[in-house]
């Protein structure tokens, strides 16, 4: 096989996915079903991303791919090249400069603008699924906008534990309407789904699109008297010193000594590039 | 020190050039050919044909060369490749009542017009190793009989006659495909076929297997089953009549279940029905029994509850590349979200061992 069509779908299969997200875009939060194709990757590593993606490219955009924050995790590089090989588009690492970034489990650091789209990947669409395993009921649950079940997970989470014991893939209420599933970004994302670009998530073995327009109300679930907190580790990056960023906690010796850096990789490197040093800044870069 | 997660691309390739090595294994050893693995290997180049959804016994071949034998990773290759094949048209359905039978057999009837035709079959093989085929040689050519030139009407049409099994209702509907069109519940019987048929070989015997030892027993004769070559024919709008474009092996299972009756249906046989591409035995088997099992609802029976009976539970489940693919993604990187964990569990103890600080204090003032 040596010719791909842009962005390795077939124009058929674009305009599917482009319906789909449209009507997404038209309901936020809404879960779209889509006919997923195979794709050349597996399940699970990011196809419903890849295939929104691809659908949203076109030959002037410029792509950024991040895994964990990060430009250069296997599964990045990988998406990343897929895409420099089917559609020839530029690719980049820095957040400012592209106009798509597909996503795995983070919200950039630097704040999106109007001219951007920010596609995730996503592996279970459906925030109601560990609650109801039967899609038949939970689409039922949606249309009746049945959530008191959620509501009493929560609650059940603070009688047990004092607090909602949810640390990553934090159900929100897009516009007052419908639950939805962030995809696993931690909480401490959560707050910046309220942005000026277009969020757009693929789930491609679950069949599902889904989207936020720009300025779409999104709220983290809570309590009155248990507000969402977005947490993080209480730490300034090792490397740049940023107090701001979602931090990863890297392992250094066999005596467990620890160090935590901006797991936006991109993000970092800008602080460090503008001057800014944090504990172990001058010794590990 | 820290080393950064750096070097990704590079690190990629070079797995990538070792993977490729690996597969090749001993270069001291002759290379396999795919008309090897065509031929030789056949009933996994049956099997990837039948999951992968693509009639191609070369690129079947070609993606188990490819995998390292792994059947599911060369089902995978297949499936990846046939998303990119464009679709010209459907087929006419295949007429089975026509195959060109290698193979026909029938547990219902000792004898029946066609006959029992053993086919190359491993059933009353003993299974002992063969030592002999661990060094070259010829093998004694089999004997051969006439053809036989006239179709083998199927079994269930005799019982059919006599009205004694249900009739299956006649449909010029076309068939969802799943492969087009998103899942949704309840899927109708086309669809779950189609499901059925493509999903994993394993996990059909195991709901299959689930059902004979009491899971929604429902008793299975196998009414027939037969291999061989049927044609497959497409209808050309522009001639306005169907054209032969070639042909394909199928096995066909079509079972005989009780049924007891109800109110407004007398008591009758019930039809369990697998098709699969290839000499796919054991598939087609298990996929006659599972479709029998999922039809509680339209034949007025109880749901048991049983997971064979769960039409969302198995259609969800028995596509070996989503459970895969889900199951191995695990081992990608997950570490801003065990991050995130890791805050929650350590937040949440500190709290647990200050209240119990607190109670203890209390308890010793008093």
């Amino acid at each position: 096989m040596s010719d791909y069509s842009f962005a390795y779908l077939d124009e058929q299969t674009k305009r599917m996915i482009r319906r789909a997200i449209l009507k997404g875009l038209a309901v936020p939060g809404y879960q779209v079903p889509f006919a997923s194709r195979e794709m050349p990757m597996p399940y699970g590593w990011g196809t419903g991303g890849v295939q929104v993606s691809a659908a949203t490219l076109t030959p002037d955009d410029t792509l950024k791919v991040i895994d964990q924050g990060a430009d250069d995790t296997t599964n990045a590089v990988s998406i990343r090249k897929f895409f420099e090989k089917t559609a020839g588009v530029d690719t980049t690492e820095k957040t400012a400069e592209a106009s798509v970034i597909q996503t795995r489990h983070r919200i950039p650091e630097a704040e999106l603008t109007e001219d951007q789209i920010l596609v995730y990947q996503v592996p279970i669409p459906e925030p109601l699924r560990f609650l109801e395993p039967r899609e038949s009921e939970t689409r039922k649950m949606h249309a009746l906008e049945e959530y008191g079940l959620m509501h009493v997970k929560l609650y059940e989470d603070i009688s047990q534990h004092g607090a909602i014991a949810t640390a990553y893939a934090y159900p929100v209420k897009v516009e007052g309407r419908y639950v939805m599933d962030p995809s696993p970004i931690p909480k401490f994302d959560n707050p910046k789904m309220e942005m000026a670009a277009i969020q757009l998530f693929g789930a491609g073995r679950e069949q599902r699109i889904y989207a936020l327009p720009p300025y779409t109300q999104v709220v983290s679930l809570d309590f009155e008297d248990y507000p969402f907190e977005a947490s993080k580790a209480d730490h300034p990056c090792d490397l740049c010193g940023a107090e701001d960023s979602y931090l990863d906690e890297v392992i250094l010796d066999d005596a467990g000594s620890r160090m935590f850096v901006c797991s936006d990789t991109d993000y970092c490197r800008s602080r460090r590039e503008a001057g800014h040093s944090g504990r172990l800044g001058e010794e590990a870069v | 020190m820290y080393v950064a997660v750096k070097g990704g691309e590079r690190a990629i390739e070079n797995a990538h050039a070792w993977l490729a090595e690996e597969r090749r294994g001993d270069t001291g050893v002759a290379e396999l050919s795919l008309a090897q693995i065509r031929e030789q290997l056949s009933l996994a180049v049956n099997r990837v044909m039948a999951e992968g959804s693509l009639y191609d016994p070369d690129l079947a071949a070609l993606a188990i060369k490819q995998a390292r034998g792994d059947l599911i990773e060369a089902i995978f290759l297949v499936r990846a490749y046939r998303t990119t094949l464009p679709r010209f048209g459907s087929s006419r359905p295949v007429e089975t009542s026509g195959m060109a039978c290698d193979r026909r057999i029938s547990a219902t009837f000792k004898d029946a017009p066609g006959g029992q035709v053993l086919g190359p079959t491993f059933d009353y093989t003993h299974r002992l190793l063969d030592f002999k085929l661990a060094a070259e040689g010829d093998v004694p050519e089999a004997p051969a009989a006439e053809p036989r030139m006239e179709t083998t009407p199927h079994i269930t049409a005799f019982l059919q006659g006599e009205d004694i099994i249900e009739r299956e209702p006649f449909s010029d509907d076309v068939p969802g495909d799943l492969t087009r069109e998103p899942m949704a519940f309840p899927a109708g019987r086309a669809v779950r076929l189609q499901s059925l048929t493509r999903g994993d070989e394993g996990f059909i015997l195991g709901m299959a297997y689930s059902t004979q030892r009491g899971y929604a027993r429902n008793h299975a004769f196998v009414g027939e089953l037969r291999i061989g070559v049927v044609p497959v024919e497409m209808e050309i709008p522009e001639l306005g009549f169907c054209i032969e474009i070639g042909e394909v092996e199928l096995t066909e299972c079509e079972t005989v279940n009780q049924f007891k009756g109800s109110k407004t249906v007398p008591p009758q046989f019930t039809r369990g029905y697998g098709l699969v591409f290839g000499q796919s035995e054991r598939k087609s088997i298990a996929m006659a029994l599972v479709d029998r099992a999922l039809r509680w609802e339209e034949l007025g029976e109880d749901n048991l509850g049983a997971p064979a009976q769960d039409e969302e539970f198995v259609l969800s489940h028995s596509d070996n590349i989503q459970a895969t693919g889900f199951l191995e993604h695990i081992k990608l990187p997950h570490y801003v979200d065990f991050q995130s964990e890791l805050e929650l569990v350590r937040k949440l103890r500190r709290e647990a061992a200050e209240l119990a600080e607190t109670l203890a204090s209390r308890e010793a003032a008093e």
